[in-house]
C-alpha cells in the first residue's frame, strides 16, 4: 500500500463513511481507515453492505468505490499536523506504518462516558452503548436479564436493540427528570424522519419500566454481577440481573485530534467552521468527534466536510439550513441529559475510579487536578491511558484531563524497536 | 463455522462475531484479575477500555477488536498468569 493520500479518513461510522465517498466523488484519492474489524462505526457495527436500509447502501457504495480503499482493524496512534502533508503512524496486525495526508478528515465519533460506583468493576457491569456493541460482536443475549441505566437517549436505542434481540430488560433507569426527556422528545419529534423512528423505539419498549430522575447506587455480587440497587425519590430497589448495562452519555474522541493540535471547544469537541474545517489547516472533522448529536448529525457533517476537503462548495447550498435544524437538536439534547449531581452514583472511599491501576476515590480526593493526582497515585497511567478514569473524573472531580500523548494504544514493544521515532520526545 | 479453543475448549462460532462475544457465550468469565486481584470482565465493547485482552495464538489483544478465526488459540489472562 502506498503512503502518501490526498485525504485519510480515520473512523469509518456514518460520518467517516460519507466524508470518504463524497471526497472520492470530488475526485480524490481516499483512505478510510477504523480499528473496528469492519466499518459502520459504534451504530452500524456489524452492518453488512448492500444489506437493506441507508447503512447497507452507504457501506456498498463505499466499497465499491474504485477511488476508496478501506483499512479496517488500523488504529491511528500517533499524528502529526505539517505544513503540507501531516503525517499519521497506524498500527494494525500488518505491524506499524507511516501515512502521509494532504488532508485528514477525523470522524473518531465517541466514547461512553462511566462513572465509578461500588460494585461496577464486577464482570457483568458495562457500558449500555458497550453492551449493545457486545451484542452486535455476537454476544447471545436471549433470555438474559438486563437493566439499563445512566443517562441519554442512547438508553432507549439500547434496550429496545437488546429485546429484539430476544433479552429480558428488567428497566431502564434515567437520571434526568421526566419533563427534560419529554421536552427531548418532543424536539426529536420536530426533525424530519425522527417521529417514526421514535414511535418504533417506543414500541419495541412496551411494557418496559422506564424510570426517570433514577440514581445508580451499587451492584452486587461475588465474582460476578449479580443484582443492581437504584434510587427512585427516597425508595431503594435492588433488581437480580444477569447484565447491567450503564453509560452516562458519550464523549467525544479526540486524541488523533489533539495530536494534530486542533483547538476544542469549551464541551471538549473539535472546534471546527461551518465547513468542517478545525483550527489546522488540512484537518477536517465531522460526526461525533465535534459533539455529541447522532446519526443524521454525523451524515450530514460528514457530507459537508467530504465536500469542503474536495472543493465541492456548490453541492454545499443547504447545508447550513440543516446544520441549524441539527444544531438546535444537539442543544436540545445536551439540555435535557445534563447530569445532575444529585442523580449520579456516588462512589465510596473505597469504590475503584482507575480500573487499570486499581486507583481508589479516598486516594484521589485530596487532590486538585489530574496531573498531580496522575503523578501520585498513578490514575489514567494504565492500559486504556486514561480513556475510562478521564471523563469520570472529570465528572466527579471537575479536572480537564489533559495527558493525550503518542502512542495512543499500548504497541506490541517489537513495533516499536522497529520504530522508535513514534514515541516522540515526551 | 470457525472453530476455536477457549482455555483448553473446543468451540464453534458463528463468522463475523468477536473473540470476546466468544468468551462470553461460553460463560468464561471474569477475564482478568486486576492488580489488587479483583475480578473483571469487558466493560465497553469498543476498543477503549482494555479491560477485554486476553492472549490470542501468543499475542496479548482486545479481544472485542479481535474477529473469531479457525484453529484460534484463546487463553484468559486468568489463565496464563500474566498481566500488564
Ligand atoms: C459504544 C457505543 C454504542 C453505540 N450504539 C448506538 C446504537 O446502537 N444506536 C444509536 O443510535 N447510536 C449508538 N451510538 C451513538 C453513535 O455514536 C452515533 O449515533 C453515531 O454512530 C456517530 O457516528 P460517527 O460517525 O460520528 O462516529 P462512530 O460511529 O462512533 O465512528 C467512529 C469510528 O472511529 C473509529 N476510531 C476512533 N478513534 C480511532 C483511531 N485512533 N484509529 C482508528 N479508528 C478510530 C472508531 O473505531 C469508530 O468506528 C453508540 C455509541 C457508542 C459509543
Ligand atoms: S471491552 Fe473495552 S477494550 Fe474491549
Amino acid at each position: 500500500m502506498t503512503s502518501e493520500w490526498e485525504v485519510v479518513v480515520v473512523g469509518a461510522g456514518p460520518a467517516g463513511l460519507t466524508a470518504a465517498l463524497v471526497a472520492a466523488q470530488g475526485g480524490l484519492q481516499v483512505l478510510l481507515l477504523d480499528a473496528q474489524p469492519g466499518p459502520g462505526g459504534q451504530i452500524w457495527r456489524g452492518a453488512a453492505a448492500g444489506q437493506k436500509g441507508a447503512a447497507g447502501d452507504l457501506l456498498r457504495e463505499v466499497a465499491s468505490h474504485p477511488a476508496i480503499t478501506v483499512l479496517s482493524g488500523a488504529e491511528v496512534v500517533a499524528a502529526e499536523a505539517g505544513g503540507r502533508t501531516h503525517l499519521l503512524s497506524v498500527t494494525s496486525a500488518a505491524g506499524l506504518r507511516h501515512l502521509h495526508a494532504e488532508r485528514i478528515i477525523l470522524a473518531t465519533g465517541a466514547t461512553e462516558r462511566f462513572l465509578p460506583f461500588d460494585g461496577w468493576t464486577l464482570p457483568g457491569v458495562v457500558g449500555a452503548g458497550g453492551l449493545q456493541a457486545m451484542h452486535k460482536g455476537g454476544l447471545d443475549v436471549r433470555g438474559r436479564r438486563v437493566v439499563v441505566a445512566g443517562s441519554g437517549p442512547l438508553l432507549l436505542a439500547v434496550a429496545a436493540g437488546l429485546r429484539r434481540a430476544g433479552a429480558r430488560v428488567l428497566a431502564v433507569a434515567e437520571q434526568a427528570s421526566l419533563p427534560d426527556v419529554a421536552a427531548f422528545g418532543m424536539a426529536a419529534a420536530r426533525l424530519p424522519g425522527k417521529s417514526r423512528e421514535a414511535l418504533a423505539l417506543a414500541t419495541g419498549l412496551l411494557g418496559v419500566p422506564y424510570w426517570a430522575d433514577c440514581a445508580v447506587v451499587s451492584a452486587g455480587g461475588q465474582d460476578q454481577l449479580q443484582s443492581v440497587t437504584l434510587r427512585r425519590g427516597r425508595r431503594e430497589i435492588t433488581l437480580d440481573c444477569d447484565w447491567l448495562a450503564v453509560g452516562f452519555g458519550l464523549v467525544p474522541e479526540t486524541r488523533v485530534a489533539a495530536l494534530l493540535g486542533c483547538p476544542l471547544d469549551g464541551a471538549g469537541a473539535v472546534q471546527v467552521s461551518a465547513w468542517g474545517a478545525t483550527g489546522v489547516p488540512g484537518v477536517y472533522a465531522a460526526g461525533e468527534v465535534c459533539g455529541i448529536g447522532g446519526v443524521d448529525g454525523a451524515l450530514l457533517e460528514g457530507f459537508v466536510a467530504g465536500c469542503a476537503a474536495s472543493g465541492q462548495m456548490e453541492r454545499l447550498r443547504d447545508a447550513p439550513r440543516r446544520a441549524a435544524l441539527q444544531r438546535r437538536f444537539q442543544r436540545v439534547l445536551e439540555r435535557s441529559f445534563a447530569l445532575r449531581p444529585d442523580r449520579l452514583p456516588t462512589p465510596s472511599p473505597t469504590t475503584v475510579v482507575c480500573r487499570c491501576e486499581d486507583v481508589r476515590h479516598g486516594q484521589l480526593q485530596p487532590f486538585t487536578d489530574w496531573t498531580a493526582a496522575k503523578l501520585q497515585t498513578r490514575c489514567g497511567m494504565g492500559a486504556c491511558q486514561g480513556r475510562v478514569c478521564g471523563p469520570a473524573c472529570e465528572t466527579v472531580y471537575g479536572w480537564r484531563f489533559g495527558g493525550v500523548r503518542a502512542p495512543l494504544a499500548p504497541l506490541p514493544l517489537a513495533h516499536l524497536l522497529e520504530d522508535p521515532s513514534t514515541l516522540g520526545p515526551p | 463455522m470457525p472453530e476455536l479453543t477457549l482455555d483448553g475448549l473446543r468451540v464453534t462460532a458463528r463468522p463475523g462475531t468477536t473473540v470476546l462475544a466468544a468468551l462470553q457465550n461460553a460463560g468464561l468469565s471474569p477475564l482478568r484479575r486486576s492488580l489488587s486481584g479483583e475480578p473483571r470482565g469487558a466493560l465497553c465493547g469498543m476498543g477503549t477500555c482494555s479491560e477485554c485482552r486476553a492472549v490470542v495464538d501468543g499475542v496479548t489483544v482486545r479481544t472485542c477488536l479481535t474477529p473469531v478465526r479457525n484453529g484460534q488459540d484463546v487463553r484468559r489472562l486468568l489463565e496464563v498468569n500474566r498481566d500488564f
